[in-house]
């Protein structure tokens, strides 16, 4: 963008943070919620989408920001679509090598990254506008909150859905499994709960601050 | 029935193996524009019409690609012509009807990023659909997506005069909504061979 001086924001610790907490993809922005209702039927499944998904948003992100003065702002979405989808080329083949089960239980997600929206909106919204460090820093965070995420439902699920976790089974002999669980409603369930004990946690710190006595309040 | 008949894949695509409730492709504008019906309505409708531009697309494609032996560029070929498609849309929709345009807003250059219609692309790559197949397929997941958010639109609009408690309105009420919703076409499973 010539004639215009950038805004640089200072790298800190926070650059990082906030995307696990303060813009949590998921949680708080509700993007890229097809993988994660998806994929997250067991923890594994869910881990192994949420670090391909970094690698692809750092990788993709740094690129970005790299070219930035040379993307003609036009053609600019396009340019990022084509960026990530190479990049999501390079990890569907190299998890193909990898694990091919892994692969296989994955299925056409894995390159159905290029279709998530929390990669093109970082793109957009933050690595066109910001230099190679900010953006490998912000992108790790938002990565690291994704997989949180991921792992956040893919746990719940597959302790509740088969009696395991990683694969390593918890309750024994005994345990009848909520079957729903690992079903496709039980996704949408569980990511519901989460957002509502989210949802409780914001109304709560919301009403402490309108009330301005949070030491009354506290337990 | 035969699982290879067109009327089979159809009604798999649709009911069956939903895209949206079942496979959770396109979650985003079905959480995104389920808020009304009628923009529900042509929201659907425009991915029906995307779906199909791609498919026939993705078929011709796919053909050139494993004629000169490059199928590795798939994806990324398929990607820009889904742009393409979505941008054709836009602009007509924006010659002949400014309103809905301007109500459907963000969401309708974000369906280039929406998965279910990527989604129809690969899928009948990896399932290896001939062209009527796929034509029967990406018709079938189309309506499948507009049956999902008109449901999911309806119940909405009915919520809207419900009280709910201040802790769930919104993304959370809505996702509990399409669990009951994804939970009532399970239903439908036994009607044919889940695959996929």
């Amino acid at each position: 963008m010539p004639g215009r001086p950038e805004q640089h924001e200072p790298v800190t610790l926070d650059t990082f943070l906030r995307g696990l907490w303060e813009e949590n993809p998921v949680f708080v922005m509700l993007l890229g919620m097809c993988p994660v209702l998806a994929v997250t039927n067991s923890a594994i499944n869910a881990l192994a989408m949420g670090l391909a998904s970094t690698f692809v948003l750092v990788a993709s992100n740094s690129l970005v920001s790299l070219l930035r003065h040379y993307i003609p702002k036009q053609v600019r979405i396009a340019t990022y679509i084509i960026i990530i989808a190479t990049f999501v080329t390079m990890v569907d083949y190299a998890i193909q090598a990898i694990s091919l089960d892994l692969y296989n239980a994955l299925g056409a997600f894995i390159q159905l990254i290029v279709v998530n929206c929390m990669i093109l909106g970082r793109a957009e919204a933050y690595a066109s506008k910001q230099p190679l460090g900010a953006t490998v820093v912000n992108g790790l965070g938002i990565g690291a909150g994704f997989t949180l995420a991921l792992l956040s439902l893919g746990v719940v699920r597959e302790v509740l859905g088969s009696g395991s976790l990683f694969g390593v089974s918890l309750f024994g002999e005994n345990f009848q499994p909520w079957v729903v669980m690992i079903l496709p409603p039980g996704g949408f369930f569980v990511l519901g709960t989460w957002l509502l004990i989210f949802a409780a946690f914001r109304l709560r710190k919301q009403r402490r601050t309108e009330l301005g006595e949070v030491a009354q309040h506290e337990r | 029935m035969n699982a290879d008949s067109v009327t089979f894949i159809f009604l798999n695509a649709a009911i069956v193996n939903n895209f949206v409730l079942a496979m959770f492709l396109g979650i985003c504008p079905f959480l995104g524009v389920s808020a009304k019906r009628d923009t529900a309505l042509s929201m659907g409708l425009a991915v029906i019409f995307v779906m199909l531009v791609s498919s026939i697309c993705a078929y011709g494609i796919n053909w050139l690609l494993k004629l000169f032996e490059i199928e590795y560029l798939r994806l990324i070929c398929y990607i820009a012509v889904i742009a393409s498609a979505v941008q054709l849309v836009e602009m007509t929709m924006k010659k002949f009807s400014p309103a809905l345009f301007r109500a459907l807003g963000i969401f309708l250059p974000l369906i280039t990023t929406n998965c279910a219609i990527l989604g129809v692309a690969l899928f009948q790559t990896s399932r290896e659909y001939n062209f009527l197949q796929s034509l029967a397929f990406s018709l079938g997941a189309g309506v499948g997506f507009t049956i999902a958010l008109m449901l999911m639109a309806g119940l909405r609009q009915h919520l809207e005069l419900a009280k709910v408690p201040n802790v769930s309105q919104g993304a959370a009420l809505t996702l509990m909504l399409a669990g009951l919703l994804s939970l009532a076409f399970m239903g439908f499973a036994g009607l044919g061979a889940q695959h996929g």
